[in-house]
């Protein structure tokens, strides 16, 4: 039995039945899911989520499915990991990392929007799934969706590297390879999701999907110990990650699991597409669309939907944006793997590099407790650190050859 | 020859099925609302208040009028507009 009323329109308010549609029929606003959380504060406690599996199904009555879980048996419930080494480096007390780049099974969070999805797909009746993406979104659609037993067509722009076309293709979905950007490869998907009878996981299965975010923002709470952290750092693209955290804070303050909540939200984008960051700096509810040009690929979305959105959540929590440059964005990633042993994606470094510079600009308080949302791993984007890691020490087969270089160390 | 304009899918209820319509030279906010004389109902779906809906993209000849002047962008003869809901993303 479930705890989903409708789905509503974030702009106008117009209500709809629960069905794969995504946008408002009369503003194109986005539409949400309506939960009953009079139901779902009788039915979810601190003891019933703790006496589950540890996946992100353990929060399953604020996700919005009518039956049992189906996919993604094994995603989410990811380590928050106390970053004592980075801490001391970046001159803060307090720093977690929510470490996303071991969701299970493609290694990022788009793991737990997917598993919601596509149980949602099921339940919706449809037998095969769909999405357009560079990256991340790709490989979790194409393996989650092998396990499930869906047909897949997953759509991509035809320049794309060849390691990232691999790790969907080992899945065996239907790739098709467009001629054209990423933009235009959305577009295309969109006339495709309104002719073909297709759950297209980021367009008529969006309202579904997205809620998915709120499983990492659940975990952060109760791994806390179920408290909230004084601030959270979280990496921009379509700004629907921090939108969703934002929400499971709220909704875990409602149904009375969380007593306090005073927690600041921050935007992490990279300087050559940062239009969120640019409008929360230029206090405007303006979102203008850029041409992206950085390293930062899974963050380069122009025209962000819940851009809006995710800029309202900043300035309703007193927070603030930050955005850095490619530079920067290599030192983040090697920071975070130097300190804590963790390979980020370079949306990782955007957010490690976004989280030093508001600790320097006072933006953070160095005395209080942040926690950073790190969402994909680092293996698959290792192009970028080409020529900027430390050399390797080559030798011949020989112990003095060894010592030499020992020496050499050592100075 | 006057502007082209491309009307969605989801409009096309308001202007018999018809995907393309001629629409008004002048700024864009002044199309919306000549194309609103000929088609009830349309330009309160696409505009608010004077101003394009958050949730709606237009573009002339491709290029997003965000780019541009946004309300106050110009279009001429022969210039095409295209009409289209924004589009969720998700990479």
């Amino acid at each position: 039995m479930g705890y989903v009323l409708g789905l509503k329109c974030r702009e106008c308010g117009r209500e709809y039945p629960v069905e794969p549609i995504y946008v408002c029929e009369f503003c194109f606003g986005p539409l949400e899911v309506v939960y009953d959380y009079k139901k779902i504060k009788k039915a979810l406690t601190k003891n019933k989520i703790k006496s589950r599996e540890k996946n992100l199904w353990r929060y399953k009555e604020l996700l919005p499915i009518d039956g049992e879980p189906q996919v993604g048996l094994d995603s989410g419930f990811t380590p928050l990991i106390k970053a004592d080494n980075l801490a001391k480096e970046l001159g803060v007390s307090q720093l977690y990392v929510k470490d996303d780049t071991v969701d299970h099974p493609t290694l990022s969070f788009k793991d737990r929007v997917v598993a919601v999805a596509l149980t949602k797909a099921k339940e919706f009746g449809f037998d095969t799934v769909a999405c357009a993406s560079t990256g991340n979104l790709a490989h979790s659609v194409s393996a989650h969706g092998a396990k499930a037993g869906f047909k897949r067509f997953v759509f991509i722009p035809a320049t794309l590297e060849a390691s990232k076309i691999v790790a969907s293709l080992v899945y065996e979905p239907n790739l098709v390879a467009v001629d054209g950007n990423y933009d235009e490869v959305n577009r295309l998907c969109s006339e495709i999701a309104n002719k073909y009878k297709w759950a297209f996981v980021n367009i008529n299965i969006r309202p579904f999907y997205a809620e998915g975010s709120k499983t990492q923002g659940f975990e952060i709470i109760e791994q806390l110990d179920w408290r909230a952290p004084d601030n959270v750092v979280v990496p921009c693209a379509s700004g629907s990650l921090l939108t969703k955290v934002w929400k499971s804070f709220k909704e875990f303050k409602k149904i009375g699991i969380l007593k306090k909540l005073d927690t600041k939200f921050f935007a992490a984008q990279a300087t050559g597409c940062s239009p969120i960051v640019t409008a929360i700096k230029q206090d405007t509810d303006v979102i203008r669309p850029v041409k992206p040009d950085t390293i930062a690929k899974s963050l380069a979305i122009g025209n962000p939907a819940d851009g809006f959105y995710a800029r309202q959540a900043v300035k309703e929590t007193g927070g603030y944006g930050e955005d850095v440059s490619d530079k920067e964005i290599i030192d983040g990633i090697k920071l975070l793997a130097k300190t804590e042993g963790i390979f980020a994606e370079t949306a990782g470094g955007v957010t490690v590099a976004c989280t030093k510079k508001l600790i320097e600009t006072g933006k953070i308080g160095r005395d209080e407790m942040t926690v950073i949302c790190i969402t994909g791993n680092g293996l698959k984007t290792q192009e970028a650190l080409a020529g900027h890691t430390t050399d390797v020490h080559y030798i011949k087969p020989k112990l003095a050859a060894f010592e030499e270089i020992l020496k050499k160390i050592g100075k | 020859m006057a502007v082209k304009v491309r009307i969605p899918t989801p409009l096309q209820r308001l202007t018999q099925g018809k995907e393309d319509v001629e629409g008004a030279p002048g700024t864009i906010i002044n199309l919306v609302t000549e194309l609103d004389k000929s088609f009830p109902g349309i330009g309160e779906r696409i505009s608010e208040g004077g101003k394009i809906r958050r949730f709606v993209n237009i573009y002339i000849n491709e290029e997003d009028i965000r780019f541009l002047q946004a309300e106050a962008t110009v279009v001429k003869d022969g210039d095409e507009v295209s009409i289209v809901p924004a589009i969720a993303g998700g990479r």
